[in-house]
C-alpha cells in the first residue's frame, strides 16, 4: 500500500521539485548578478568572484538569521554538511546511443547505490542528476550547462558517443566542470580536449587496438581485410590496426569503409580479397546484428578467421537467429560477457549490484541484453570520483581545481571491487586509463576469454602533458 | 570477386532494397497524391509495422512462420488503424494545410519514437524468418574447356530475400487491382484529381481520407514486416525509409503508382550497382548526387505529367 | 504611426530587452539566450526562403554546416584568425547558396525540397568523407586561446552573449530593412503569385536567387557563429535533422514574420529543456505540444499575434 501511494505521489513530487529549482535557480540568479556587481566595485575581481560573494552572502544571511533566531541558523549549518554531493550524468537516453544509455544507467545507480551504502563521500550522500542529452553534441553542451549552472552539481560524468563528449568538453572546460567522460575514444589521450576532461575508467581504443594486434597476427593470419564504419571512431582503428599489425610482419590488404545509416551490407562484401586470412570488423549502431548475419550468408561454410570487436554484437545475444556461424571466432572484450571459469569476487560482486546474470543479460528479463563490455567504465569512474574527493577533501566546488589534481596524481588501480574489470594504470598527463583487454572465442554459444592482454601490451607515446594546462 | 558474379549479387541485394522501398513509397505516394500532404511520420509507421511484427511474433508459439504470418496480418491493420485514428484526431482538425500538417506530423514523429522507445526499448531486436536457407548461386564462363557452370566464391542469397522480392511483387499487384478495379480505388483517384468535384458526387471524401491514411500506413508496415527478419526492429528505423519513399515518390512523379514503383527499382538498383565501383561513401555521395540531378534535368519527375 | 515605425520600435524594444536580460536572468538561462540567439539568426536565414518566397528548403543544414565548416577548417588547417575565418565560413556559405540556388532554383515545390535534401545530404556524406581533414563525425574542437576577436575572449559568458546579440541584431535590422524595401515586396508577390509577378516583368528567377543567397549566407554566418562561439565543429550540424530544426521553428515562431523566427527558436529550446525536467518521456510532452499548436495556432505564435492583434507584424 506503502509502495502504491509513493508511486502515486512521485510524477507530482517530481514535478513541484523541477518548478521550485526553476525558480531558486532564478532567484539565486538576481543575487548573484547584483552580488558580482557590487563586489567589482569592492575587491579584485578574480574567476570566482560570482561564486565567492555568493558564500559570503550566505554567510551574511546565516549571521542576520542567527542574530534573530539561533535555531534557524543550526538547521542551515546542518542542512549544509550533509547536503548531497551531485553528479551530473549525460545519459544517451534517446538518440542513437540509448541501447548503451539504459545501461550505463543502471550500472551508475547500481555504482552510486553502493558508495551511498558504504557512508557516501566524506561523509555525504551521493546524488546522481539524470539529464539525456539525446546522443546529440549540440545537446551534450546544453545539458552541462544545466548541471553546473541550475542544478549545482560538482562535476559531470559519463558520456558514451565520441561526438558528444568533443562537443561538450569546451563548455566542461569553459565552465570550469570537471568531466569524467567513458567513451573509450582516443579524444582525451589526443590531446584535443582540456584539462578538465578526464576518462578514468576505460581504456582508449588507440591502446585497445594496439594491444589487440598481436594477437591477431599470430594466432589468426597476417592477410587482414578490416570492415568499419566510416567515422572518426572507424579511423582509428584503421590507422591505429594497421600501424600495429604491421610491426608484427602482418598487413591489411583491404579497408572497406562503411558508410553510416547503411542497412544492409552484402553489397559491400565481394570487396574482400579472396586471399583474407582474418575479417577484422568493428561496427556501432542499430544495424550490427544485420551485419554480422549478413556476413555469415556471404560466406556461408567457407569462411576465413574472423576477429570482431564487440561493438558489433554490444547489447545484442549471441544466440541469435543467423548468427551460428560464429562459432569459432574471436571477439575483442572490454569486460568478458559471460561469466568465466575463473571469474573474479569482483566481478561476482559487480554482476550482482548492477543485475547481470552469468549470461550477460539482465536477471529479470534475460532477453534485455547488457553492454557489459563497456559499462563496467561507469562503475569504476564512479569509484575514482569517490577516491579523488576522499584524497583532497572534496567540499565544494571551490574544490574542483583540487579534484582534478587528485585524480591525475592517481597511479596504480589494483582490481578490486572498486574496479572489477581489472587493474588499471592511470596517466595522469593524458588523462587515460590503461587496462587488460580480453580475447574471446564463441564456444558453444557462449565467449570464452582465450587471452588477456598485459596492460603494457597498450602503452604508446603520451601525445599530450594536460598537467601543463592552466586551470 | 570477378564482375559478373558481383553484378548478380549487387543486383539482388539492390532487388530486395527496391521491393521494400516500392511498397513504402506507395503507401506515401497514395497519401500525398489523394491528400496532398507530407507525412513526416511516414517512417515512423513503418518502424511501428516493424516493432509490432516482433510482439506478434514473440508471442506466438510453435513453428517461426507461425508468428511471421500472424504479423504480416496483424501489424499492417494495427498500425492502420493508429493511422487512421492520427487523421480523426488531428489532419483533419488542420485541414491538411501543407504545412501545419508538418508540424503536426513531427509531433506524432516525437510522440511514437518516445513511446515506442519506453515500451519496446532501445535494443535492435530480431524475428526469425519463416524459412531461411543460404542458396549458393551458380555462374557461367568460358573457359578453357568451354562453357562451363561455376559456384563463385560468396555468391549467394536467400531464400527468405528470394521471397521478399517475390512477395512484394504480389502485393503490389493487388494494390493496383484495388486502384483500378474497386470501388474504393475509384473514389480514391476521384479525390485525388478534383476534390470539389468528388464531394459534388456524394463521395464521403473525409471517409476517404481516414482510409487513405491508414490504407498508406498500412503499406509501409508491410514492407516493414516483410524486412524485419532481415535487418531488425528499432525503434529509429523509421528515418531512412521516410527519406528514401519521399525522395521514390518524387522522382517517380507526382499521382503516378507506377512512377513510384519504377523509381524505387531505381533506385534500389543503383545503390547497389554503384557501390561496385567506388568506396562505399563515396558511392552514396554519387548516388544522392544523381537523385538531385534527375529532378534538375526533369523536375515533374519521370512519369509526372506536369510541374508539381 | 506609420506601421514601419511601430514595427521598428517593436523589434528595437525585443533588441533592448535582450540587452536587459544580460543582467537580469540567471547563469542557466543567460548562456541558453547566447545559443538561443545564434540558432535564431539560423532560423530568421530560413525564414527568407521560406515564409517571404515560399520555397521550402530541406537542405539549410548544408549552408549552417558550410559556415560552421568554412569557419573551422581555416582556424584549424590555414591557422586564420578568428574573425577571418569567420568571413572564410560566410563566404563559403555565399558561394555555396550561390551554386546550390542556381541549380536547385531550375525546380519548385516538392521537387525543390528533394533536391535541396540529396545537395545537403551529399554535403553530410562529404564531410565524413573528408574525414582526414574534418575528423567525420566526431567533429573537432576550436581550442579556447583561438576563440578571441581584437582580444575579446569569446569563451567568456558576457562577451559571448554580447556577440550572439550583435549578430542577432544585425541580422533582425537587415531582415527588417529587407521585408521593408521594394526587393522584399517582390519577394512576397512571387510567394502569393509567381506567374503575376513574371507578368508585371519583373525578373523572378533573379531574386528568387538572391533570397537563396541571402538565406544561405545568413544560415552560414550562424554555423560559423556557433562553431566560434561554442568551440566546436561537427558533422552532427550537418545531418537532415538539422534542415528540419529550422523549418520547424519558423513554422512554431511564424513564417513570414521577422520576429518569429526567434520566438520559435526560444519556444522549442524551453519546451525541450523544461519538459525534459518534467519527465523523462519528455519528447511525447514536445509531441503533444507541437500537435496542439498546430490546431490552436495554426499560423506559428507571432503569425496568430498578427492575425489576432498586431495586422501591421511585417
Amino acid at each position: 500500500m506503502l509502495a502504491v501511494q509513493r508511486m502515486r505521489q512521485k510524477p507530482l513530487d517530481k514535478l513541484f521539485a523541477c518548478i521550485q529549482t526553476h525558480f531558486t535557480a532564478k532567484a539565486t540568479g538576481w543575487q548573484i548578478r547584483r552580488g558580482t556587481e557590487m563586489a567589482k566595485k569592492l575587491i579584485k575581481p578574480t574567476f570566482d568572484t560570482r561564486r565567492g560573494v555568493l558564500q559570503k552572502m550566505a554567510i551574511g544571511a546565516g549571521a542576520l538569521a542567527g542574530a534573530s533566531a539561533m535555531p534557524g541558523l543550526m538547521r542551515y549549518a546542518q542542512a549544509q554538511s550533509s547536503e548531497p554531493i551531485k553528479i551530473g550524468f549525460q545519459c544517451h537516453r534517446t538518440g542513437i546511443g540509448a541501447a548503451y544509455g539504459r545501461w550505463y544507467e543502471r550500472t551508475s545507480d547500481a555504482a552510486v547505490a553502493r558508495i551511498n551504502d558504504m557512508g557516501g563521500i566524506n561523509g555525504r550522500p551521493v546524488e546522481l542528476v539524470i539529464e539525456d542529452d539525446g546522443t546529440d553534441p549540440k545537446r551534450g553542451a546544453e545539458v552541462l550547462e544545466k548541471f553546473a549552472k541550475q542544478s549545482n552539481c560538482d562535476v559531470a560524468f559519463g558520456t558514451l558517443f565520441s561526438h558528444v563528449v568533443i562537443g561538450s568538453a569546451p563548455t566542461a572546460g569553459e565552465l570550469k566542470l570537471p568531466y569524467f567522460v567513458v567513451s573509450e575514444g582516443h579524444h582525451v589521450a589526443s590531446g584535443m580536449l582540456n584539462r578538465y576532461t578526464l576518462q578514468p575508467g576505460i581504456t582508449d581504443v588507440r591502446s585497445q587496438v594496439i594491444a589487440m594486434a598481436p594477437f591477431v597476427a599470430d594466432n589468426l593470419g597476417k592477410k587482414v581485410t578490416m570492415i568499419f564504419p566510416d567515422f572518426a571512431f572507424g579511423h582509428d582503428h584503421r590507422d591505429y590496426f594497421s600501424a600495429a599489425i604491421k610491426e608484427k610482419g602482418g598487413e591489411v590488404i583491404e579497408m572497406i569503409a562503411i558508410p553510416p545509416t547503411e542497412t544492409s551490407f552484402t553489397k559491400y562484401f565481394p570487396k574482400i580479397p579472396r586471399e583474407t586470412e582474418v575479417i577484422y570488423h568493428v561496427m556501432v549502431g542499430p544495424a550490427v546484428l544485420t551485419f554480422v548475419k549478413e556476413m555469415g550468408e556471404f560466406f556461408g561454410s567457407n569462411k576465413p578467421e574472423i576477429f570482431g570487436f564487440i561493438d558489433s554484437l554490444e547489447a545484442v545475444d549471441i544466440n541469435s537467429p543467423g548468427l551460428e556461424f560464429l562459432e569459432g571466432t574471436y571477439f575483442w572484450e572490454g569486460n568478458p560477457r559471460y561469466a568465466q571459469a575463473d571469474q573474479t569476487s569482483f566481478d561476482k560482486n559487480y554482476r550482482e549490484a548492477v543485475g547481470v546474470n552469468d549470461q550477460g543479460s539482465s536477471i529479470t528479463d534475460p532477453s534485455d541484453i547488457s553492454t557489459y563490455a563497456h559499462m563496467f567504465g561507469c562503475w569504476e569512474t564512479l569509484n575514482i570520483i569517490k577516491k579523488g574527493m576522499e584524497t583532497c577533501d572534496y567540499k565544494g566546488p571551490d574544490d574542483r581545481q583540487a579534484l582534478i589534481e587528485a585524480v591525475e596524481a592517481m597511479t596504480d588501480m589494483p582490481a578490486s571491487d572498486d574496479h572489477p574489470q581489472g587493474t588499471k594504470e592511470f596517466n595522469g598527463k593524458t588523462h587515460q586509463a590503461f587496462g587488460h583487454q580480453y580475447i574471446s572465442q564463441v564456444k558453444d554459444k557462449k565467449l570464452n576469454v582465450v587471452h588477456t592482454t598485459p596492460i603494457e601490451a597498450g602503452y604508446y607515446p603520451e601525445e599530450v602533458d594536460y598537467t601543463k594546462q592552466p586551470f | 570477386m570477378d564482375f559478373g558474379p558481383y553484378l548478380l549479387l549487387a543486383s539482388l541485394e539492390g532487388a530486395v532494397m527496391a521491393a521494400v522501398l516500392a511498397l513504402t513509397a506507395v503507401g506515401l505516394s497514395i497519401v500525398f497524391g489523394v491528400m496532398r500532404v507530407v507525412n513526416v511520420a511516414h517512417g515512423e509507421f513503418f518502424m511501428l509495422g516493424a516493432v509490432f511484427a516482433w510482439w506478434v511474433a514473440s508471442w506466438a508459439v510453435g513453428h517461426p512462420a507461425i508468428g511471421f504470418v500472424l504479423a504480416l496480418i496483424l501489424a499492417p491493420i494495427l498500425v492502420g488503424l493508429i493511422a487512421s485514428a492520427a487523421d480523426m484526431i488531428v489532419l483533419k482538425r488542420v485541414e491538411y494545410d501543407p504545412e501545419r500538417t508538418i508540424v503536426a506530423t513531427i509531433g506524432l514523429l516525437y510522440i511514437i519514437q518516445q513511446v515506442t522507445l519506453m515500451t519496446f526499448g532501445p535494443e535492435a531486436r530480431p524475428v526469425q524468418p519463416p524459412f531461411n536457407q543460404r542458396l549458393a548461386l551458380p555462374w557461367f564462363e568460358f573457359g578453357e574447356n568451354g562453357f562451363a557452370i561455376v559456384w563463385p566464391w560468396g555468391l549467394g542469397t536467400t531464400s527468405y530475400k528470394l521471397f521478399v522480392i517475390a512477395a512484394a511483387i504480389a502485393i503490389l499487384l493487388a494494390v493496383w487491382a484495388l486502384m483500378s478495379r474497386t470501388k474504393l480505388g475509384l473514389y480514391m483517384r476521384a479525390t485525388q484529381l478534383d476534390r470539389q468535384m468528388a464531394q459534388a458526387f456524394g463521395i464521403n471524401v473525409e471517409r476517404v481520407y481516414v482510409s487513405v491514411f491508414g490504407f498508406g500506413a498500412g503499406l509501409a508496415a508491410l514492407g516493414a514486416v516483410l524486412i524485419v527478419p532481415i535487418q531488425q526492429a528499432h525503434y529509429l528505423m523509421g528515418g531512412d525509409p521516410l527519406l528514401l519513399s519521399f525522395i521514390v515518390v518524387i522522382i517517380g512523379g507526382l499521382g503516378s503508382l507506377s512512377g513510384t514503383v519504377v523509381a524505387a527499382v531505381l533506385i534500389g538498383m543503383s545503390d547497389g550497382v554503384i557501390s561496385m565501383f567506388f568506396s562505399p561513401t563515396l558511392a552514396k555521395i554519387l548516388s544522392t548526387l544523381l537523385v538531385a540531378f534527375i529532378l534538375i534535368f526533369r523536375p515533374q519527375g519521370l512519369f509526372g505529367k506536369r510541374a508539381a | 504611426m506609420r506601421p514601419e515605425t511601430k514595427s521598428l520600435a517593436l523589434h528595437l524594444g525585443l533588441l533592448a530587452l535582450l540587452v536587459i536580460a544580460q543582467f537580469v536572468v540567471s547563469p542557466f538561462h543567460h548562456g541558453n539566450l547566447s545559443r538561443i540567439m545564434v540558432l535564431a539568426v539560423f532560423a530568421m536565414g530560413y525564414n527568407v526562403l521560406f515564409g517571404y518566397v515560399g520555397l521550402l528548403s530541406l537542405g539549410h543544414a548544408l549552408f549552417f554546416s558550410a559556415g560552421m565548416y568554412g569557419m573551422g577548417l581555416a582556424m584549424q588547417h590555414l591557422g586564420v584568425s578568428a574573425l577571418a575565418a569567420i568571413t572564410v565560413g560566410v563566404f563559403s556559405a555565399f558561394v555555396l547558396s550561390a551554386v546550390v540556388g542556381a541549380v536547385a532554383l531550375r525546380t519548385t515545390g516538392v521537387a525543390f525540397m528533394i533536391v535541396t535534401l540529396m545537395l545537403a545530404q551529399a554535403g553530410y556524406l562529404a564531410i565524413l568523407y573528408f574525414g582526414t581533414y574534418t575528423r567525420g563525425d566526431e567533429g573537432f574542437v576550436i581550442q579556447p586561446e583561438l576563440r578571441t576577436i581584437a582580444g575579446l575572449d569569446l569563451t567568456d559568458p558576457t562577451v559571448r552573449y554580447f556577440a550572439a546579440f550583435l549578430v542577432l541584431a544585425v541580422c533582425l535590422l537587415l531582415t527588417l530593412r529587407l521585408v521593408h524595401s521594394s526587393f522584399g515586396r517582390v519577394l512576397v508577390a512571387i510567394r502569393e503569385n509567381e506567374e503575376r509577378a513574371r507578368m508585371l516583368g519583373y525578373d523572378v528567377f533573379r531574386h528568387k536567387l538572391i533570397a537563396v543567397i541571402i538565406s544561405g549566407t545568413l544560415s552560414g554566418a550562424a554555423g560559423a557563429v556557433y562553431g566560434l562561439l561554442f568551440g566546436y565543429v561537427g558533422a552532427t550540424f550537418a545531418t537532415v535533422q538539422y534542415s528540419i530544426l529550422p523549418l520547424l521553428w519558423v513554422l512554431l515562431g511564424g513564417a513570414g514574420t521577422v520576429i518569429g523566427p526567434f520566438i520559435g527558436t526560444l519556444f522549442m529550446f524551453y519546451l525541450i529543456d523544461f519538459s525534459s525536467g518534467l519527465t523523462s518521456a519528455y519528447m511525447v510532452v514536445a509531441g503533444v505540444v507541437l500537435v496542439l499548436l498546430t490546431l490552436f495556432a495554426p499560423q506559428g505564435l507571432a503569425g496568430e499575434v498578427k492575425r489576432r492583434l498586431l495586422p501591421w507584424l511585417p
